[in-house]
């Protein structure tokens, strides 16, 4: 049964990927999402098998994958709640952004590639969720990425595409450094790699040394420190943020599933996973609280004026990653991996519907050229509603459930840090509902920005964007890059038609609502954003929890949180819906009621405003610090290190030098015989010397 | 059969190879046709035999097998043959990827081409007698015997400084190899044989197993190659012909690894344990260095030469860690690198056969018109990036999880490599295959032929199968790695047992 779950998207993988011209493009998309289909079906099965009535944990052994000396690793899957709650977001989320591509990607001629790579990233995230050791979650954790390359730049003749993809492989990179070093590590201290394994071995090292760097380090503090670090590269955290905004140059149903309902959520489950570990190392927990705290508020800053709408979304997940790894900072394990599962939907609804409302602009993607559109695409408009109720956490929606109990939960915590995390989450929650509504009224109400009658127009809520030196506008496809260099505000693209010959049509067409197969897994997503915490709360968080959890997530005798949270005074449980509403309230007063406001206080304010818009400059930073000094280091090493120094010492300095030897000689051979015989005079003389010199000191011996 | 074993026909075979096409009449296109063919025959016949032998070799035996002497040059001189566990699997790769270089060589050598192909047949022989040798003399013949092809290939078929390089691989080489020569003849003068089981259980005085330790370190050192006495390498892999690229990369810098294994650790296993560090150090130079160096490169075939000098990095470092999972994540790696660095000379050597360039600048955008030749070399791409799956992630990790155990900081600076492996590869990758189709004389390049198809689709098949499933290769590691764990753990605390012994004398003395 496990199989077929993980593998069906292999298989789909596979048949879209080798035989995609053979069989064309529309049976691609059939085998692709009807494998997947399948896989969600089953996977829904066992996730209530595992956790119904007498389910239990298991662990299916695949087979060996490779062993060396006392280590060993398999294929294997480790099936309990943890691992059954990812399978049902990963199969059913994957399923409906198939769905959702079968129309979003009508026009572009490469559809049989990316099914496969779909289908592809599908299966890596299965192999991550399901794995039974370190190993294999590294498996999928490389392939997840591979996956999301491949994906960024599948528009690969747009140079801003190709470098994203680059960006985030790379930075992921950054981050498997430290979840490389923490493998080791635990196979050093425990001897295994296997879950099962360390769980067991792990309480017994808790006051362990491991001098490292020339520190010596809490043994477990360590490893969690470093496989932690894991963790901030795949789920875009504070520092190793930056491909996030910019892995939103892949097409918008990739960006549903990948960075934002999937695999950037994958360090969340790696911390869950690992959580005996991690409550047996409470300083890493901190570390974990504080860098979740400081990305919840510092992504929601940036959210607040971006531009591009997707660019909105993608720092809006971040905070919200944020908020999970809070959640799990504070050892409540179960408000992050619930805040996971709410989030799968209604952020991936969200991205979704961006991506209606772009396929309705016809690749537009800049909200300064939007406004009323809820004239047009009255249901997408409604969809998007859901959504942002239930991202800035709406009475009732998915999102009020998990949110208030993590923020709750970092309240009622006596970790290092919770207080600070409290403040954060507050406060971010606050700017959450002031992104997600400005974001809705520049889409859809107001006036319409779009259009040849809209195309000059000065518009006071958008005109601020003329002081803006970062990228205006963004658009999605192939043939769109970099024509965004004006400072124009709010300009209309003018498009040339791309390889596919089929988007230059359309600017003075009206914007169109999407066909039933996009709007469906919106409707199924929806219906997921507003029910998904009531149905499952009590599973997951409530009274039911013990059971629903069996010992997939770990606490340690002193961790009470979870009910602690139950405890919380009412002023905290009521803040994040006094957030929102403030929130709601200021985003309508400046971007319905004063459009003007906007751009008045970005004048007040340019240098914070451009601080803001331009990510906290950590592009430029790290390009200043690292990109350019190692690319300017290995232009030494190569010039002056291999060239000058080791060839100039080595080879061809001996070579010249022979040359200029042999050049001596050949001068030295005059052909005058008298020559020859006076240097054979000279050597004669200068061999008898030395004989009489050594003779005689011989001969005082 | 004249009392010769399978092992001496896998030298014979080669050597007959070129013998017939040495016959063969003046240079018409018949007879180069011909050529073609004898050399490909006779490779794949190579390839067979070689199966035959590995049919009969035990993987779960430490020992020698398939052992032949013949008499040679002294008594206790033979010429003595046999395989163990670490030489059969590079037996292996030298014989399955000798037929793809005969191929890769179809069209693109169309000059000399009987001696060409007679050098490449001559160059199988010795390669694969140097994994054979059982004797340091043969050893060091074959060893030595395999640079004059070597040199000829590049001097001869290579490109416009091909000069310069060859000299610069010979002098290289051959300087190593003199240090190497005579450290041979002072184990002769010490143990009184050079038969290399008999060796192996020789224990050598400690200081003389420094020196001697040195002397064959110059020769590895230079055939791996390790920083800082890699820059032949770069300039030969460019000059080269596509053929001799993958053999170079493929085969001829896994024997200063296949040396390590054979002689430096298990013969001289205190002075191996005394230069641990400083060979560690050395690796992560290598790694971090050439790393760097590798992504500024505007030359493709030297990004992949630069890259292999950082992969050998991680063979050393594996090696010199001294424990298991080092050890055979080190020879995993040695074969691995075999076929992904191989077929990244194959896939360049497409793309030069096109448009005779290998300057970076000069593409961009092929995937458009190539297809199939994108994917493959995204699949190799990310072999050399050491991505889980594919076989250049299983050597990469064991060798640096042996790193670790050995020494941490060393493990620290070493995945730094895998950080810059992603950034020159993937940069490589978006440079030449990705972006807009543009310039003008790529408008019309063609994808792969069958041809080409035939050639890089089993190493593909490869790269990946032994990502997933590595185990027979590591499984034939195993029994002469863990015999050789045993041997120097044993030398080791003999040789500390007798210093506390003198240690513990001198201190009774001093009373």
């Amino acid at each position: 049964m496990y199989h077929a779950i993980v593998f069906l998207p292999l298989i789909g993988a596979l048949i879209a990927g080798l035989f995609g011209r053979l069989i064309g493009a529309r049976v691609s998309e059939y085998v692709t999402t009807s494998c997947l289909a399948f896989a969600c079906l089953i996977a829904w099965g066992a996730f209530f098998i595992v956790t119904g009535e007498g389910g239990h944990a298991e662990r299916v052994q695949v087979a060996q994958w490779f062993s060396a000396g006392d280590l060993n690793v398999d294929w294997a899957f480790k099936i309990d709640t943890l691992t059954c709650v990812m399978l049902v977001v990963v199969t059913t989320v994957s399923t409906l952004v198939h769905l959702y591509s079968v129309g979003y990607m009508e026009e572009d001629p490469h559809r049989p590639r990316f099914f496969a790579y779909l289908s592809l990233f599908t299966f890596a995230m299965l192999m991550l969720v399901t794995a039974d050791n370190l190993v294999q979650m590294f498996f999928g954790w490389e392939g997840v990425g591979l996956a999301s390359y491949l994906l960024i730049g599948f528009w690969y003749e747009k140079p801003s595409a190709n470098a994203a993809a680059m960006k985030a492989f790379i930075v992921n990179r950054v981050g498997d450094f430290g979840f490389s070093l923490g493998i080791f590590l635990v196979f050093v201290l425990t001897g295994s790699v296997s879950f099962d394994a360390i769980f067991a071995k792990a309480p017994e090292l808790k006051d362990a040394a491991f001098h490292f760097l020339g520190y010596d380090w809490n043994a477990l503090t360590l490893a969690c420190l470093l496989l932690f670090m894991g963790a901030m590269g795949k789920s875009a955290q504070f520092l190793l943020h930056t491909w996030l905004p910019d892995a939103m140059e892949g097409p918008t149903p990739v960006s549903a599933l990948i960075h934002a309902a999937t695999m950037v959520t994958a360090g969340v489950f790696m911390v869950a996973r690992l959580s005996p570990l991690f409550e047996l190392a409470p300083v890493a927990l901190s570390v974990v609280t504080i860098i979740g705290g400081i990305t919840a508020f510092f992504a929601a800053t940036i959210g607040l004026v971006q531009n591009d709408i997707k660019r909105v979304i993608a720092y809006s997940t971040c905070s919200q990653l944020g908020y999970m790894f809070v959640g799990l900072g504070v050892g409540a394990y179960a408000t992050g991996v619930f805040h996971l599962f709410t989030h799968a939907f209604f952020k991936a609804l969200l991205f979704l519907g961006a991506g209606s409302v772009i396929h309705a602009m016809h690749h537009e993607q800049d909200m300064r050229n939007m406004g009323n559109l809820r004239r047009y695409i009255p249901f997408t408009t409604a969809m998007m509603t859901i959504g942002t109720l239930a991202l800035i956490g709406f009475p009732y929606t998915a999102g009020y459930y998990s949110k208030d109990a993590i923020i709750e939960a970092a309240y009622m915590s006596d970790r290092p840090g919770h207080v600070l995390a409290f403040l954060a989450t507050v406060i971010a929650a606050f700017m959450t509902s002031f992104y997600s509504w400005r974001l809705f009224f520049l889409t859809f109400e107001g006036p319409a920005r779009w259009g040849a009658a809209a195309h000059h127009d000065a518009h006071p809520a958008v005109a601020h964007a003329t002081h803006a030196d970062g990228k205006p506008g963004h658009t999605e496809g192939a043939a769109h890059d970099e024509h965004g260099s004006n400072v124009e505000p709010a300009h209309k693209s003018d498009v040339v038609p791309d390889h596919a010959g089929d988007h230059g049509h359309g600017h003075d067409h009206t914007p169109h609502e999407s066909p039933l197969v996009m709007t469906i897994p919106l409707a199924v997503l929806a219906f997921g954003a507003l029910f998904a915490g009531v149905i499952f709360k009590d599973r997951f968080i409530g009274e039911g929890m013990d059971a629903f959890w069996g010992h997939s997530l770990a606490h340690g005798p002193d961790n009470h949180i979870m009910h602690q949270i139950h405890e919380a005074p009412g002023w905290v449980s009521a803040s994040p819906f006094i957030m929102l509403v403030l929130g709601f309230v200021l985003a309508f007063w400046m971007y319905i009621r004063r459009p003007e406001l906007p751009h008045i206080l970005a004048e007040q304010q340019p240098s914070l405003y451009r601080f803001l818009l331009n990510k906290w400059y950590f592009d430029e930073l790290y390009d200043r610090i690292f990109v350019r000094p190692a690319k300017n280091f290995g232009l030494f090493l190569w010039k002056e290190g291999d060239g000058r120094i080791i060839d100039g010492m080595g080879p061809d300095g001996i070579s010249a030098r022979v040359v200029d030897v042999t050049r001596g000689v050949v001068r030295l051979q005059t052909g005058y015989v008298y020559h020859y015989a006076f240097v054979m005079l000279v050597g004669v003389a200068g061999l008898i010397t030395w004989y009489m010199l050594t003779g005689a000191a011989g001969g005082m011996h | 059969m004249l009392g010769l074993g399978i092992l001496s026909g896998l030298l014979i075979v080669p050597l007959c190879g070129a013998a017939f096409i040495l016959t063969l009449g003046d240079e018409t296109e018949a007879v180069k046709r011909n050529a073609r063919w004898a050399a490909l025959i006779t490779t794949i016949v190579t390839f067979l035999l070689s199966l035959a032998a590995w049919a009969r070799f035990d993987i779960a035996s430490p020992s020698f097998q398939l052992v032949e002497t013949h008499s040679w040059l002294a008594e206790t001189i033979k010429f003595k043959l046999g395989v163990d566990g670490f030489s059969m699997p590079l037996i292996l790769l030298t014989t399955f990827l000798m037929p793809f270089c005969i191929g890769a060589s179809w069209r693109s050598i169309d000059v000399r081409v009987k001696e060409y192909f007679v050098a490449f047949l001559v160059l199988e022989t010795t390669m694969i007698g140097v994994f054979q040798a059982l004797d340091l003399v043969l050893f060091y013949l074959f060893f030595e015997a395999g640079l004059i092809p070597m040199f000829l290939i590049i001097g001869i078929w290579g490109g416009k400084r091909r000069i310069y390089a060859s000299f610069k691989f010979f002098l290289y080489t051959l300087l190593g190899s003199v240090l190497m020569l005579l450290a041979i003849m002072a184990m002769y003068w010490e143990a009184g044989t050079t038969d290399i089981p008999t060796l192996l259980t020789h224990r050598f005085p400690v200081e003389m197993q420094t020196w001697l330790w040195l002397a064959f370190f110059a020769s590895f050192a230079v055939k791996m190659p390790m920083w800082p006495v890699h820059t032949w390498l770069p300039d030969a892999h460019v000059e080269a012909p596509t053929a001799g690229s993958v053999i170079l990369a493929g085969i001829l810098l896994k024997m200063g690894g296949y040396g390590f294994i054979r002689i430096s650790l298990p013969m001289l296993p205190d002075a191996s344990a005394y230069f641990a560090n400083f060979v560690f150090a050395l690796s992560v130079v290598a790694i971090i260095f050439t790393s760097l160096t590798a992504m500024m490169q505007t030359d493709i075939k030297k990004l992949i030469a630069y890259s292999s000098v950082a992969h050998m990095g991680f063979v050393t470092l594996g090696l010199f860690t001294l424990n298991e999972q080092g050890i055979q994540g080190a020879l995993f790696l040695m074969i691995s690198h075999g076929i992904v660095s191989g077929a990244l000379f194959l896939c360049v050597g497409v793309v030069y056969d096109r448009m005779h360039t290998r300057e970076i600048s000069a593409y961009g955008g092929l995937v458009k018109r190539m297809p199939l030749y994108a994917a493959a070399m995204m699949v190799f791409t990310m072999a050399n990036v050491g991505l889980p799956g594919t076989s250049g992630f299983v050597g990469e990790f064991l060798a640096m999880m042996g790193a670790f155990k050995a020494n941490p900081m060393v493990a620290f600076f070493s995945v730094f490599g895998i950080i810059l492996s992603a950034g020159y590869a993937l940069w490589l990758y978006a440079r030449v295959i990705y972006g807009k189709l543009e310039k003008p004389n790529l408008q019309g390049i063609l994808d792969l032929d069958l041809r080409e198809k035939i050639i890089i689709a089993p190493l593909v098949a490869l790269t990946i199968w032994y990502g997933v499933h590595p185990a027979p290769i590591l499984d034939t590691f195993a029994p002469s790695t863990e015999a050789l764990m045993v041997n120097m753990k044993t030398a080791l605390s003999n040789t500390q047992a007798a210093e506390r012994a003198v240690a513990g004398k001198a201190e009774v003395a001093a009373r």
